[in-house]
């Protein structure tokens, strides 16, 4: 086959052609920062605004704050009844939603391009002027943990989840679940509330990005004439807790009612903002690539086709986070086979990579991937703002976005190997297994906690 | 209430203005057959170098007959191996040139789709494989093995669920003996007896080209798009369309069916035999449900279940229009010893729903929501591509995004209440519950006041 051809000829001309459209950036005077990426395919746009804010900046006894602060920004501000926001967006033929996760708290309205003014407006007002009332307080709290319950204590693989990364991070921020644990929330009050949204929604900590159909010039116009009144605060750096060095390998079980077991097993990484060289995370996402990208990728070839040891298996890894974090790796056993069998074979896996430099023909597979990923991407507006958005938070350059793809082209066989010898390592490993207790035992089970994903979403 | 110094100019001309007016540019859609007799719909889409197709079959889970899974099964086992290669290789090939495929069915239809850039070789080596995996599907006795069993592990996983179950559960109530009742995933009994005889008559029976509808977005032009869309179909044979799946009876009474379970939540679940796609009563009935439950947090159940009572995270209403008329169904998950009270404010919302149908003011905010944002369903080639496989495989007027707001516009309070008092009947629902018992939990108790 052709195949080496094929990919050097995908790859040479692509790293120009993917160049996404120009970002235009403009700070305005309070502190705000203001990102817009005109694209004109459709006459829509999507406004967001960023807060550098979420669960990691959070201490112990009021986990969940952030998130439940997020749900109070719909429930009415000085000049909006509670519910009008969201009433005003759908008069406007607008989809919103909200979402935070651990470093950051987004807000977004996607909507016709001739409406951007009404996004602005009501932002702005609930950034500086949100009521936080005690009787929505009180029902939005009941709210939060029904989505509790059915985000984590109702699902096993979330529990587990959430019991893993609370003893995979001694210290590390990153223990505790996004939205909350039990006991957090049952003692949260709205003081805490409010005593959140005036230490962080200013507009000194924001970020707002507009990406569509529009013209930067108006839009940085309409964002001083809305936003531009509003007050700085005085934002004082979070005192985060790190994690110190892990001194051995951690194991737990979970039991939970459920019908099949499940693995996972975490490595600490480092991410952009903390590693000793600036290649190594574009090393670790090419790991997790050649291991879990697509149906070519070693897992699905070696441990789902070859050996057939796993139902399924993943790997992952996120560069762009505000502290360090994991280097993740799940699985299911296939039928019969047994849970230590299948974490032998992800470990001989991990192995592997360490002792053998894999092959060009691997590596340039996994770049055309990465190289179609970036111009699909392109078909989604929404997608594109929130990476601006997200790599703003953590304090990173929007512009890490369009070098992202050159940066994993050029990572080489060595320095794959030189990660995965350098942390995938015991000592940095825990190891989580789910414990299937019977699902015909028709006790209710206590509640629990938990986070599945790296977001909630409102 | 919303104060009058805080409406600007713009933003009162925005809520003033008639949207429905103004001129949509919807995608101009071409359509034309392949020799094999497939029917066409395409939209050039020049602004990305890439090309998505979608290859739409009558060949979901109705048509299992006495195996459920097969249709399934069938879809899942097309890229394990095709004409001479096996699934390493065709994994391989696919990835090497960046290309996604992807097959999923639901109880209407099977739908295998490619993204791929149009650069080549890229395209060129996506499409030959594309159409090796429809056409030549080789269903390999080892690779039907290890899907089977890894099958068996995901329906036991579903087990753990209880949305899942529940959802189960409700279409059973609902569908008795029609084939809309089975899930699409099937049964563990009937995957462990699938033959691979089976998978291939299938196959056989259903990927041709009468049963075929190719919907494509991309950086095509017409002569281009013409020439790939044969390339993809060629290797099918034309054979002839499925027969009609039979008429889905109304429910003759409620039912209610209480599942215990090890949950924290119950999950309450209601529903009934809903509308068809291209159903006359289609546009009041989907406007009024918008209002009802379709229009997430502002619509009647998300204010009167989570706003004003705090008893769901989600809480929704839809029609899901089938071939034949799909369910009705209405949902949401609350605290066990609150299991009771949610239901009740669940089915009195509907009750008084269609006694009374919507406000004006509800009518009014409904038809902004709608047709304001139509221009974000429309905003990329993935919405397009679906929206062109919805109107082929249904046979909607080729108008259909055309008209669409101006559908919206002119439905009334009226017609609205009307429609639901003759097609949605209370009294006649199908109830699940999944959940554990009432008993407040000992670390809720000082929850609520």
């Amino acid at each position: 086959m052709h195949r080496r051809f094929i990919a050097l000829l995908l790859l040479l001309p692509s790293l120009g052609a993917v160049a996404a459209p120009e970002v235009l950036e403009r700070r305005l005077d309070n502190g705000l920062k203001v990102l817009v990426k005109p694209d004109h395919r459709a006459p829509i746009l999507t406004s967001q605004i960023w807060y550098r804010i979420g669960s990691s900046y959070e201490y112990g006894g009021i986990t969940g704050v952030s998130h439940v602060l997020e749900h109070m920004m719909f429930q009415g501000t000085e000049r909006l009844a509670p519910g009008e926001f969201s009433r005003i967006v759908a008069e406007n033929g607008g989809e919103e939603n909200a979402f935070t996760g651990r470093d950051y708290t987004a807000y977004y309205q996607n909507l016709a391009k001739d409406r951007l003014e009404i996004s602005f407006e009501l932002e702005a007002e609930r950034m500086r002027h949100l009521k936080l009332a005690e009787k929505e307080f009180a029902k939005e709290l009941e709210v939060v943990k029904e989505e509790r319950r059915t985000r984590t204590d109702d699902d096993p693989q979330s529990l587990t989840y959430e019991r893993f990364s609370a003893a995979a991070y001694d210290a590390s921020p990153y223990r505790n679940p996004i939205i909350g644990w039990p006991g957090d929330l049952e003692q949260l009050r709205l003081e805490d509330v409010r005593d959140w949204y005036r230490l962080w929604y200013a507009p000194n900590n924001a970020i707002l990005v507009v990406a569509g159909d529009v013209n930067p010039d108006e839009v940085f116009a309409l964002a001083e004439k809305h936003f531009g009144p509003l007050a700085a605060e005085e934002i004082r750096p979070p005192k985060t807790r790190a994690e110190p060095d892990q001194l051995g390998e951690k194991r737990l079980r979970v039991k939970a009612p459920a019908k099949e077991s499940y693995l996972l097993m975490g490595y600490k990484t480092p991410s952009m903002a903390d590693a000793e060289e600036s290649w190594e995370p574009y090393a670790l996402e090419m790991l997790s690539s050649l291991l879990d990208g697509g149906d070519s990728a070693r897992f699905a070839r070696e441990l789902v086709r070859g050996s057939q040891i796993v139902a399924s298996a993943g790997a992952s890894y996120r560069a762009f986070e505000r502290l360090p974090g994991l280097f993740l790796f799940d699985a299911v056993p296939s039928k019969g086979q047994p849970i230590e069998a299948v974490e032998a074979a992800l470990r001989d896996q991990i192995a592997r990579i360490q002792s053998e430099p894999v092959s060009g023909e691997e590596l340039e597979r996994v770049r055309n991937q990465v190289i179609a990923a970036k111009v699909f991407e392109r078909d989604s507006l929404h997608y594109q703002a929130m990476q601006i958005g997200l790599l703003e938070t953590i304090g990173l350059d929007w512009r890490l976005a369009d070098t992202y793809v050159e940066r994993l082209a050029e990572v080489t066989p060595e320095r794959i190997q030189a990660v995965a010898r350098k942390y995938l390592v015991a000592d940095r490993l825990t190891v989580a297994v789910l414990d299937p207790q019977p699902l015909d035992d028709t006790e209710p089970t206590p509640t629990r906690g938990g986070m599945g994903g790296q977001t909630n979403v409102r | 209430m919303f104060a009058d110094r805080f409406l600007s100019p713009i933003w009162l001309a925005a809520l003033l203005l008639p949207v429905a007016g103004l001129v949509q540019a919807t995608p101009e859609i071409q359509t034309w057959r392949t020799t094999n007799g497939a029917r066409v719909l395409f939209v050039a889409a020049p602004g990305i170098p890439m090309l998505d197709v979608k290859l739409v079959f009558a060949a979901g889970s109705a048509r299992d007959g006495e195996r459920p899974g097969l249709a399934s099964m069938t879809a899942a086992l097309l890229d394990e191996g095709a004409g001479d290669w096996d699934a390493d290789a065709l994994a391989d090939r696919l990835d090497d040139v960046g290309a996604i495929l992807s097959a999923e069915v639901d109880r209407d239809m099977a739908a295998v789709a490619l993204r791929s850039l149009t650069r080549q070789p890229a395209l060129d080596t996506a499409v030959e494989t594309f159409a090796t995996v429809l056409a030549r599907p080789t269903f390999a006795p080892d690779a039907l093995e290890r899907v089977r069993r890894n099958r068996l592990i995901a329906l036991r996983q579903e087990e753990e669920s209880p949305r899942t179950v529940g959802q189960k559960a409700l279409y059973r109530a609902i569908f008795g003996d029609h084939p809309y009742a089975g899930d699409p995933s099937g049964t563990p009994e009937a995957i462990a007896a699938l033959a691979r005889e089976d998978l291939l008559a299938f196959h056989a029976r259903y990927f041709v080209g009468a049963n075929a509808v190719v919907a494509m977005v991309g950086d095509l032009d017409r002569a281009g798009a013409e020439a790939l869309a044969e390339r993809i179909t060629v290797g099918l044979p034309a054979g002839a369309p499925p027969s009609a799946l039979p008429a889905v009876p109304d429910l003759a009474s409620g039912t209610l069916e209480s599942i215990r379970f090890p949950s924290s939540q119950t999950t309450v679940l209601a529903g009934q035999p809903g509308m068809r796609r291209g159903d006359p009563d289609y546009f009041p009935l989907h406007v009024g449900n918008h209002i009802l439950g379709g229009s997430g947090l502002v619509s009647i159940l998300m204010d009167e279940i989570r706003e004003k009572r705090g008893l769901s995270y989600s809480t929704y209403s839809y029609f899901l229009p089938l071939a034949q008329p799909g369910p009705f169904l209405m949902g949401l998950q609350t605290r066990n010893d609150q299991a009771d009270q949610a239901r009740a404010v669940l089915l009195d919302t509907l009750k008084r729903f269609i006694a009374n149908g919507p406000t004006e003011q509800e009518l009014t905010s409904a038809k902004k929501n709608i047709t304001g944002g139509f221009p974000l369903k429309i905003a990329s080639n993935g919405n397009i591509l679906q929206y062109l496989a919805v109107i082929g495989f249904h046979g909607l007027p080729l108008d259909y995004l055309d008209r669409f707001n101006d559908r919206i516009e002119s439905v009334t309070a009226e017609e609205i209440r009307d429609a639901f008092a003759r097609r949605v009947h209370p009294e006649r629902l199908a109830i699940v519950t999944v959940g554990g018992t009432a008993e407040p939990l000992v670390s809720q108790a000082n929850g609520a006041p």
